[in-house]
């Protein structure tokens, strides 16, 4: 019963029985004979079913005809349709609009939320978060509604307003985190040696602040690159964006190849651009790579 | 009259009656300070007691919420850290980790401004930016001061802790303060480098003549670079001198105890020259004292001198520990035990005499004699003071509503483990070990503060309650008050002659 019991064991972590016996077995981690990796199982099941399953239908698509031959007809279909080609640029020159407005918002209200004597226990960060508790599309409905009464009705202002509102929280926190965190004496180093307030800003905490820059950056750019829902509600024709074209084809029936090319190239852009913006922090120690 | 003036001139900073009180704690208590220009004063203390606020006021980082500090004479309270002529070493560094060895230490000298030797048509000096290429050449020199030379573009992080010293130290000397504040600077460093740094910034000091204001609380750290120590307590100057007068004549029981190793005993002042204590009389150097005056009374382990035949104390050694160049022995005699340095090793249970030279012996007035506090009668035989309600045995016939002036003996204030055994709580501040037993200081929560000698080892922060039996409490009439305050006045303005006069 007792050796059952040992098998049992031994073969969920994959040792031979009997080899303890010759050397003292290690010491590994474990918890009723199961290996730490042995946790992970679940997650890897998860994002082989919902990330890497997908990923490879797509390129199946991508690559495919309507018939399933191999093809590379749905990029040539892209690459020779420039008003398509200038809605992706104009997806990303809105994205990019976007979380500069974000960046150049969130900076200074995370300088004063880091300092404690404003932003006591939190409530101020609370104050700015808590909208994101509510599902991003009725928060885009009610923005409609106010831009309503506010009479502005140019689509481009209505859907950059959606879009920061919508994002801002994901700019503001990576840079409160990393604000609050920065050590109080480098601040008052820099006044020490001279520096005002104001310079010190610019001289050490925009700097030393890079790495939270670089991730409310990629966390707001995006998903507002590739969204459809806000321009959908807040916009019209003029700001159809790469996101809704996307969303178009794949509510066609036949349209799943073009549309799992367009999101292939879609992907490749932001990957792209995650990995500048890695090179971007990689000088700084401290911090480290962003993803 | 003169010199005064000049000195008076001499002082680079002048701290005037200085509070600090941070959500009603009071960091600093009203001090006065001065330093001369390019002197080394250390400001040398436990932690909590204040020194480090003192310098971040000195520096600008935190205002005063009373009194003020000159500059040069020039009123600076309130200016800002970045408009001061002064430079700090901060205790954990404070190097940018985004800048190499180099932009660090330029980073001051690109900030400044300095007179170009024309002026405007208001008479205004014209002001310029540094060159580049006069940074580099500050720069150069001092990484050549502090040993860095092939340092400048190396990034910060990968330098070892001594290394990341002396670049803070050469960013803020590169600057030319008028004053160098230097908070712990060399905490984080391992002892060997530690005594490196102190000879370095000592040698540092006399070479560029800046005026350095060094916080520590490292007794021999101070004693060994400074001209001046200010030994801190509480947010309260307990003494300020050279480091050889707080070393020999310490001015009270803590600054003895701070400072170095020492034996701190309680004793009576015979007459002048004569003091008693462990049971005989001894000569001693001081003089002034009343007749019977308790007093406290220092002996350091080294001014104990050792004999097996003939002494003035009879003693058994208690323990003995090698020292390296010396032994350190607890000796028993009479009811102290005393620690003795000596050359030679005298062995547990050996019988000994031992002997102190007058000018082994080194008086102090006691600072209190006795616990005292103004209360009222509130019932027969209760009496409210510090917050709580005690018993008390009602002989001269006080009636409720009475003030009166309460007094209880060192020795008969019980201190209780649980707070809530107590009359009232209390949290340990300081303890003194004085041969046979412990004086504990405690602050009640009205900020009263009690002295309790003890034969428990108490840990300071730690809370306690405080308990006192009927009998122990002296409640007399409060007239009296006026008396004995005309008695003290006198003495404490002595005391500020003697300090005037250094």
């Amino acid at each position: 019963m007792e050796s059952n019991v040992e098998n049992l064991i031994n073969a969920t972590t994959g040792e031979q029985p009997g080899a303890e016996e010759k050397a003292p077995r290690k010491t590994k981690l474990k918890i009723r004979g199961m290996k730490r990796s042995a946790f992970a199982m679940p997650y890897l099941a998860l994002s082989i079913v919902f990330v890497i399953v997908p990923l490879f239908i797509m390129l199946y698509y991508a690559f495919t005809d309507g018939d399933g031959n191999a093809s590379v007809a749905n990029f040539v279909h892209f690459f020779v349709r420039p008003n398509i080609m200038a809605v992706m640029g104009k997806s990303f020159l809105i994205a990019l609009l976007t979380t500069a407005v974000c960046l150049v918002l969130a900076f200074p209200l995370a300088l004063a939320l880091s300092s404690t004597t404003l932003n006591k226990k939190f409530i101020l960060v609370m104050l700015f978060v808590l909208p994101m508790w509510i599902n991003s599309l009725l928060r885009t409905y009610a923005v409609k509604i106010v831009l309503y009464m506010l009479e502005i009705s140019n689509a481009w202002v209505a859907v950059t307003i959606g879009m920061v509102y919508d994002f801002f929280p994901f700019m503001l926190l990576p840079l409160y985190s990393v604000l609050s965190g920065m050590d109080r004496s480098l601040i008052e180093a820099s006044q020490d040696l001279g520096a005002s307030p104001l310079k010190t800003v610019f001289k050490v905490q925009l700097p030393l602040s890079l790495p939270g820059i670089v991730s409310g950056v990629l966390m707001v750019f995006m998903p507002t690159v590739s969204t459809f829902a806000i321009s959908d509600v807040l916009g019209d024709t003029s700001t159809y964006m790469f996101g809704n074209i996307i969303n178009q084809w794949f509510a066609n029936s036949g349209g799943w190849n073009i549309g799992s090319a367009y999101s292939l190239l879609l992907l490749i852009l932001i990957a792209a651009t995650v990995i500048l913006a890695n090179k971007i922090t990689k000088g700084q120690a401290e911090v480290g790579g962003v993803l | 009259m003169a010199t005064a003036t000049r000195e008076k001139f001499d002082n680079i900073i002048e701290i005037k009656n200085v509070t600090k009180v941070f959500d009603g704690i009071t960091a600093v208590d009203n001090v006065n300070l001065a330093v001369r220009r390019g002197e080394f004063v250390t400001l040398l203390g436990p932690s909590g007691c204040g020194k480090t606020t003192l310098l971040r006021m000195i520096a600008g980082f935190e205002l005063p919420t009373s009194g003020t500090i000159l500059l040069e004479k020039q009123n600076v309270t309130t200016m800002p850290p970045h408009v001061r002529p002064i430079n700090t070493v901060f205790q954990k560094y404070a190097l940018f980790p985004h800048l190499n060895v180099f932009k660090n230490i330029a980073f001051g000298l690109k900030l400044k401004r300095i007179p170009t030797g024309e002026f405007d048509k208001k008479g205004n000096p014209i002001l310029r930016k540094y060159t580049k290429d006069e940074i580099a050449e500050k720069v150069e020199r001092v990484l050549k001061l502090v040993n860095l030379e092939a340092y400048g573009y190396r990034g910060i992080t990968g330098l070892s802790g001594g290394q990341q010293q002396r670049v803070a130290i050469a960013r803020a000397i590169v600057c030319e303060p008028k004053v160098l504040l230097l908070d712990e600077p060399l905490g984080a460093l391992d002892l060997k480098m530690r005594k490196e740094m102190q000879l370095e910034l000592a040698a540092m000091h006399k070479n560029i003549g800046i005026t350095f204001i060094y916080v520590t609380h490292d007794q021999e750290e101070a004693l060994t670079m400074s001209d001046k120590v200010v030994v801190m307590t509480d947010g309260a100057v307990q003494q300020y001198g050279t480091p050889k007068a707080i070393y020999d004549e310490p001015a009270n029981a803590f600054v003895a105890d701070f400072i170095g190793e020492s034996n701190i005993l309680s004793g009576v002042m015979k007459e002048d020259f004569l003091v008693e204590f462990c049971g005989a009389k001894f000569k001693c150097l001081d003089k002034g004292f009343g007749k019977d005056e308790r007093v406290d009374l220092v002996v350091r382990p080294e001014d104990i001198e050792i004999d097996t035949k003939k002494g003035m104390l009879e003693g058994k050694v208690v323990s003995t520990v090698f020292k390296g160049t010396y032994y350190e022995m607890e000796i028993l005699a009479g009811d102290y035990q005393f620690t003795v340095q000596n050359t030679v090793e005298r062995l547990p249970d050996e019988t000994v005499w031992l002997s102190i030279k007058p000018d082994g012996i080194h008086i102090m007035k006691k600072l209190k004699t006795v616990n005292e506090y103004v209360g009222e009668v509130l019932t027969e035989n209760t009496v409210e003071f510090c917050g709580g309600e005690f018993e008390f045995v009602n002989t001269d016939g006080f009636e409720r509503g009475d003030e009166v002036k309460v007094q209880i003996p060192f020795d008969k204030i019980e201190l209780t483990d649980d707070e809530d055994d107590g009359v009232i709580g209390a949290n340990v501040t300081q303890t003194l070990y004085k041969g046979s037993y412990y004086q504990v200081q405690v602050y009640t929560d009205d900020d009263n503060d009690f002295l309790v000698d003890t034969v428990d080892e108490w840990d300071i922060g730690d809370r306690v309650g405080i308990k006192i039996n009927a009998e122990n409490i002296t409640v007399t009439k409060k007239e009296e008050e006026s008396e004995k305050s005309e008695k003290i006045e006198p003495a404490e303005n002595e005391a500020e002659e003697a300090e005037d006069g250094e």
